[in-house]
């Protein structure tokens, strides 16, 4: 195992301790292959319960992983062949963000995601894959071409969030966001977001406003980030997993809330540990939504997205007490 | 002596009498917030509540918006009974909430309905930050998606007036599926030729101005209004970037290609009167 998170500490140590009666069976020449099988068991059942019932602040934890596969990894694994695409023909090339054509299971396909790096370096390039407005310009971009040739679109979403500074600014954060949501709301061809990590406010809903939205099971979607929230709310970052609970971010609670259609497993231990199975996965639930989705009509696929999000939302009247909910 | 400076000292502090109080009744007087100049706070309000010395642009509720902005004031207002659940049980939430109807006379944190501008009916949303500080939950989502779609549905010209701070964060992730839900309704808006006047006043800030606020057939603010995505306090605390003093102002903003014009509070409604006519022959119909 490499790049183990605080939490994973109880099956660290249950594995040293298989490791070190091993070692010492081998040494001493004494049989206890008994207690070597029973501590394997008790570590596959940890292993198991652990990672069904993580905490959100560790869900978190495992989102943010280093060594998480990006989406670069997934469109390797899950698409026949892809060609990279760049720029949006108005300032530059935002690497926070890739896209590209390809096809997937022969079925031809536009695939736009949020890029982390793969290391200190590429993450640098990448800006920790906080676009700038040409990033979600550029998105725009590929998804329009999408809609002119009835490609079906497939977002990937992994970002802390639209970045924050100056220049994004200055040359219309808001305004690219802003667009994208109202765009992708428009298009007549089927539109698939999975979370992969991090979805992080306005930044990850710029390519979200999809037909079918997905997480993996240790990702989180938040309109900010616990850290942020806790500053703001109590004064105090430290906060963090406080506020991680109370808002409920994880794939299960979106679930819940009935904000995502639907939750892909990742392999026990966290899709790192295996991107190819974890890439077989994703391909299994993007062909089954993409074949039903193929089958309707584009008026269908219109208002489907727009009903989907126009009902999300919770509130009452105080005269009737009349409620409504998504 | 030194501890005979110091009674001294106290001896020359002024506490304001009884009788000084009594004279000037509070609220009589209004301290610009920008300038600094007290002006009488009549004259104030006769200005349109536009600073008398520098023109700095007072924070305008709700409903004093309403009584400048339309005909009479009078606005037949939409969903005003509506307000927030707490969907998430966040903490506090309904406790903050009861103190904020109590603080704005409001019920979230803006008012919709329709109105007409110089004769000229209009579907209308003003937010309000002295709610909650202007954040888009789901009922600011709510209001402002059936304001647009009843606009759609007369083929009203549609005027938003924002003021936010944000989403709310207490609404959590569905206060960010507010921000896909307004926008796709303008979609809809813009696809039946609808004419959208999007007024951004200060400030308009994160997933207001990421949505309706920017996507405006015409977008405007108020003189000095700040309009951007992350609010200046965010960037020099996230990345300790130096910002210029002018960051964000509507004047700024507008140099930098986000707006269409910057438009004096005196002057609105003529504006806006001027805009709907030259869209007048085609969608409205009085």
């Amino acid at each position: 195992m490499a790049g183990e998170l605080s939490f994973e500490q109880p099956l660290i140590e249950l594995q040293q301790k298989i490791n070190e009666l091993k070692q010492f069976s081998q040494e001493k020449d004494i049989d206890f292959s008994e207690e070597i099988v029973r501590l394997e068991e008790r570590y596959k059942k940890l292993e198991e319960n652990l990672y069904k019932e993580l905490s959100a602040s560790e869900v978190m934890q495992m989102a943010r992983h280093a060594m998480r596969p990006t989406s670069l990894a997934y469109i390797h694994e899950i698409l026949d062949s892809f060609i990279e695409l760049h720029g949006d023909r108005l300032y530059g090339d935002d690497l926070a963000i890739v896209g590209g054509i390809g096809k997937v299971n022969g079925i031809p396909v536009t695939v736009v995601g949020h890029q982390k790096g793969k290391d200190t370096k590429d993450n640098i390039a990448r800006n920790f894959g906080m676009p700038h407005p040409e990033g979600f310009r550029k998105a725009l971009r590929l998804m329009e071409q999408a809609n002119k040739f009835g490609r079906p679109i497939i977002t990937f979403i992994d970002t802390p969030g639209g970045y924050p500074g100056g220049a994004a600014e200055e040359r219309g954060q808001a305004e690219a966001i802003a667009k994208n949501l109202m765009e992708m709301a428009g298009f007549r061809v089927p539109i698939i977001s999975i979370v992969i990590g991090e979805g992080g406010s306005g930044g990850a809903l710029a390519l979200g406003v999809a037909n079918k939205v997905l997480m993996l099971e240790h990702s989180i979607y938040s309109v900010i980030s616990p850290n942020g929230a806790a500053s703001i709310l109590w004064k105090d970052a430290n906060k963090a997993d406080e506020a991680a609970e109370a808002m409920k971010i994880t794939a299960r609670d979106l679930h819940e809330l009935k904000v995502i259609d639907g939750i892909i497993p990742e392999v026990l231990g966290g899709a790192h540990r295996d991107v190819k199975e974890q890439a077989s996965y994703m391909k299994k639930e993007i062909l089954h939504h993409l074949t039903e989705l193929m089958q309707q009509s584009e008026e269908e696929i219109i208002q489907g997205r727009y009903m989907k999000f126009r009902n999300i939302g919770e509130f009452m009247f105080i005269s009737d007490e009349e409620t409504q909910q998504s | 002596m030194l501890k005979d400076f110091f009674q001294k000292k106290r001896k020359y502090a002024t506490i304001p009498s009884e009788q000084a109080k009594k004279d000037i009744p509070e609220g009589i007087m209004t301290k610009c917030v920008k300038c600094g100049t007290i002006q009488l706070s009549k004259d104030l309000e006769k200005n349109l509540k536009v600073c008398t010395s520098c023109g700095y642009h007072f924070k305008l509720s709700a409903r004093e918006r309403v009584a400048l902005t339309l005909d009479d004031g009078r606005l037949f207002e939409y969903d005003h009974d509506m307000v927030s659940k707490d969907p998430l049980q966040f903490p506090f939430y309904e406790e903050k909430l009861i103190k904020q109807m109590e603080k704005s006379g409001l019920n979230d944190a803006v008012v919709t309905g329709e109105g007409t501008i110089n004769g000229y009916p209009v579907v209308i949303a003003v937010m309000s930050y002295d709610f909650f500080s202007g954040s888009m939950g789901s009922v600011v989502g709510e209001k402002i998606t059936r304001a647009i779609e009843k606009a759609t549905q007369k083929k009203y010209p549609l005027l938003i007036f924002s003021t936010s701070g944000g989403a709310r964060m207490q609404e959590s992730i569905l206060s960010l599926m507010q921000m896909a839900k307004t926008s796709a309704a303008l979609k809809k808006f813009h696809n039946e030729e609808g004419l959208f006047i999007s007024m951004c006043t200060d400030p308009t800030l994160g997933g207001v101005s990421a949505s309706f606020a920017m996507l405006g057939d015409i977008n405007l603010a108020e003189p000095g209004a700040i309009v951007g995505f992350t609010g200046r306090i965010v960037i020099e605390q996230t990345i300790r970037q130096k910002l210029p003093s002018n960051f964000q102002t509507a004047e700024s903003t507008m140099k930098h290609g986000q707006l269409d014009k910057v438009v004096q509070r005196s002057e609105l409604r003529d504006v806006l009167t001027q805009i709907i006519e030259i869209h007048a022959d085609k969608k409205v119909s009085s």
